[in-house]
């Protein structure tokens, strides 16, 4: 794996090096990121740029120092890489610029939708989306006669029958290790269910309600189709159950579908089997249980101007169509003018069709997601009733909401 | 050693001290008492590639402004210490006159974060702190028995569970103890049950965090008890081998009197550790079974939204437990050291 991600880039760099020598920048340019090899795409484009210095810090710890790397003055960083969850933090902090200067003058090969705005001023560029969707295994479908589910009620129903068939004991799948993963099952199934975050307008939680008791509800229904280390399992370890063939269907990102199709990771009935579908609606609604993502950078507030106009044509390069060749295409779901649709991506495209609902944006919602994370798991466990577990994360909520000021 | 003298000796490790370990303190309390501003709320439109929608956002200027005015934050004196979060007092009164026997009582205390974690805590700590010095001493006294030639050799392999990083041991252990891994599969086979699963279960993941905590410690307390095996005086436990004191005799009315000094250190150094469990859990995925003081700070620090107040006061907490926990211990060296002057 490592020698792969190192293989592809060099080759990457050779490439780019070769090809595309036209960025000249005049300033200092700092990257802080998660690591995932679509980011060290865009990371290696925007270091093909001469003329000042480019770093990079990808780590899958970034989230832990990214405000920290850019509260200082001058900051560390000059540009994060975030996703829709995670910018709250930073508008919140107020470490990142507006950049409409920029985009007017370095931007000409951005779409407008891969702007985000926040009233009226644009704070980050968005270049890939990311979803969560249905895959399933053809060859055990078609064993159990059953057709690809629409709705999580069939796939619970379509389990049953694999597991009363014998063709496999556990042939649910789904990242619901207790924290981030499982507050994130609870949210796609929640929004499924019609269910609102909060009271309109304001920082309280609204989730002690019916959608949320039937959320939780089919969770533990489908939890019970799962390896009984469910709760351990996050979506590495939910990836590597799908590799060595013990499940037949989940819910899964599509960032992370390639892998399961390469033959140097899955046994070969998999990788031959792996279907890729739209994500699922649940409880008769249609809204499809999912959440829509997507991944962009920032450009850092404490920084001077020449660094920061360096920031934008280095991250403008590192996404600029001209890189897009058929190696980077796989990576991701690209938002880049240009980009063609890779057999990977027709589960996050779905998603989109189907009007899946962004992930929130809003700047309280990372503290409910680690409240539910950490107190819908004795619910899980069979200890308490789903209304006790929703107070609870309320109450959770509302003491760590208060603490930062969200709510009185 | 004159007053000068001993001034310039000291001050190196005075300044240390006070950089390193005063200083954090105090930050820590004072960051207990303070909360962040109350952000100002505004509904503002928000555009990303799936579309446009309003949205509620932070008003940057306004709690700027707020920011500015006052840059140590809202002072809110011990309201952090009684949320639910962490004393959870509201809480635990209204568990109690609503109780329904005490049964009733601790199971609602077992659903706050701060009990919870405080009853696997401390749990952990009484269960593993007498068995790795068990142990321990076990192994020292088998090492101490062996042919001069092969001690180096046993040595080093009893030292092994200590000098492996205590997250990659930990989650060594976690695979070998997956229901796919050898050891999960060799308890499965042993118990006739294919279904059996150590992580699926609060009480077997209990034990398993307990055996890797002895695993990992023991070898301390073997390697001190090894030390103190050296300094045996000879001459009595030859006295007693005349007096017809068997081996166990011989443990017992000589050995552990002589290194019971050495086991009061071990125990208040692996009281203080085992109090901070940590490593573990984040290996072992097993918070949704057991969590600790120090896991909680974790989790409260590496969310999308961190809480700093939160984290502060669980950490006062967190050194209250452990002078607590090592305060009989402290009272009798402090009555020793008094005897002696």
């Amino acid at each position: 794996m490592f020698l792969k991600k190192l293989a592809l880039a060099s080759i990457m760099t050779l490439t780019a090096s070769s090809a595309f020598a036209a960025c000249e920048i005049s300033g200092r340019v700092s990257i802080v990121g998660n690591e995932f090899p679509a980011i060290h795409a865009v990371a290696n484009g925007a270091k093909e740029c001469s003329g000042g210095e480019v770093k990079a810090n990808l780590t899958a710890d970034h989230q832990k120092i990214n405000v920290a790397g850019m509260s200082g003055n001058p900051a560390e960083y000059t540009t994060a890489i975030i996703a829709n969850s995670s910018i709250a933090a930073l508008m919140n902090e107020n470490v990142i610029r507006p950049i409409d200067d920029l985009v007017a003058k370095y931007g000409q090969n951005l779409k407008k939708n891969q702007l985000i705005t926040v009233s009226g001023k644009v704070m980050a560029v968005a270049f890939m989306a990311n979803a969560q969707h249905l895959v399933y295994r053809k060859d055990i479908l078609e064993k159990a006669g059953l057709q690809p589910p629409k709705t999580y009620e069939e796939m619970l129903a379509g389990a049953k029958v694999i597991r009363d068939k014998g063709l496999l004991q556990n042939p649910l799948g789904g990242a619901y290790k207790a924290g981030w993963n499982l507050g994130q099952e609870f949210n796609n199934m929640y929004i499924g269910h019609g269910g609102e975050f909060f009271k309109p307008g304001t920082a309280e939680p609204s989730i002690n309600n019916e959608a949320g008791v039937a959320a939780l509800k089919m969770m533990k229904a489908l939890s019970e189709y799962m390896n009984p280390d469910f709760l351990t399992h996050d979506s590495n370890a939910t990836s590597s159950e799908w590799k060595a063939g013990n499940v037949a269907m989940m819910n899964m990102w599509g960032s992370r579908m390639e892998p399961l199709k390469d033959p140097a990771q899955s046994e070969k009935v998999v990788v031959e089997n792996t279907t890729l579908a739209s994500p699922m609606t649940v409880g008769g609604g249609s809204t499809p249980a999912t959440t829509l993502w997507w991944d962009g950078w920032t450009v850092a507030k404490n920084i001077s101007d020449e660094d920061a106009a360096a920031t934008f044509q280095a991250m403008a390069n590192g996404i600029d169509p001209s890189q897009l060749d058929s190696e980077m295409s796989t990576l991701a779901v690209w938002l880049i003018d240009g980009y063609k649709p890779t057999p990977a991506a027709v589960g996050v495209f779905a998603a989109a069709k189907m009007n899946a609902t962004p992930y929130p944006m809003l700047p309280f919602i990372g503290l409910l997601h680690t409240a539910l994370g950490a107190e819908i798991v004795d619910f899980m466990l069979g200890k308490e009733s789903a209304e006790q577990a929703l107070a609870d994360v309320e109450a959770a909520y509302t003491a760590a909401a208060k603490e930062k000021g969200f709510l009185k | 050693m004159k007053h000068r003298t001993f001034f310039w000796f000291f001050l190196p490790t005075a300044t240390a001290m006070l950089l390193f370990i005063a200083y954090p303190i105090i930050s820590i309390i004072t960051q207990s008492f303070y909360t962040p501003h109350e952000a100002v709320l505004i509904v503002s439109e928000v555009c990303d590639p799936f579309g446009c929608k309003e949205e509620t956002t932070v008003d940057q200027e306004a709690t700027n402004a707020l920011r500015v005015s006052k840059p140590a934050g809202n002072f809110v004196g011990w309201n952090i210490y009684l949320d639910r979060g962490h004393l959870a007092t509201t809480e635990v009164a209204e568990a109690w006159r609503s109780r329904e026997g005490l049964g009733d009582f601790f199971n609602a205390l077992g659903n706050l974060p701060f009990y919870r974690a405080m009853a696997f805590t401390l749990t952990y700590t009484f269960v593993v702190t007498p068995m790795l010095i068990i142990v321990g001493f076990m192994i020292a006294l088998g090492v101490n028995s062996l042919h001069r030639q092969l001690k180096g050799l046993v040595i080093f392999f009893s030292l092994l569970p200590m000098i492996i990083t205590p997250l990659i041991g930990s989650l060594i252990l976690f695979w070998m103890l997956d229901s796919r891994g050898i050891l999960g599969s060799a308890l499965q086979w042993m118990a006739n049950d294919p279904s059996l699963s150590m992580k699926a279960s609060t009480g077997l993941t209990w034990v398993m965090l307990m055996v890797y905590g002895v695993w990992h410690a023991a070898p301390f307390a073997f390697v001190v008890f090894y030390a103190g095996l050296q300094t045996l005086p000879q001459d009595t436990l030859e006295a007693a081998r005349i007096d017809g004191a068997n081996r166990w005799q011989q443990v017992k009315h000589v050995i552990i009197p002589h290194l019971m000094p050495l086991v009061t250190f071990v125990a208040l150094i692996q009281l203080m550790d085992n109090f901070r469990v940590f490593e573990p859990i984040v290996s072992f995925n097993a918070e949704a079974h057991a969590t600790s003081l120090s896991w909680i700070i974790y989790n409260d620090l590496q969310g999308e939204t961190r809480q700093l107040s939160a984290a502060s006061t669980t950490s006062v907490l967190t050194i209250i437990g452990v002078a607590i926990l090592l305060s009989p211990v402290l009272v009798r060296t402090w009555r020793d050291f008094k005897g002696k002057t």
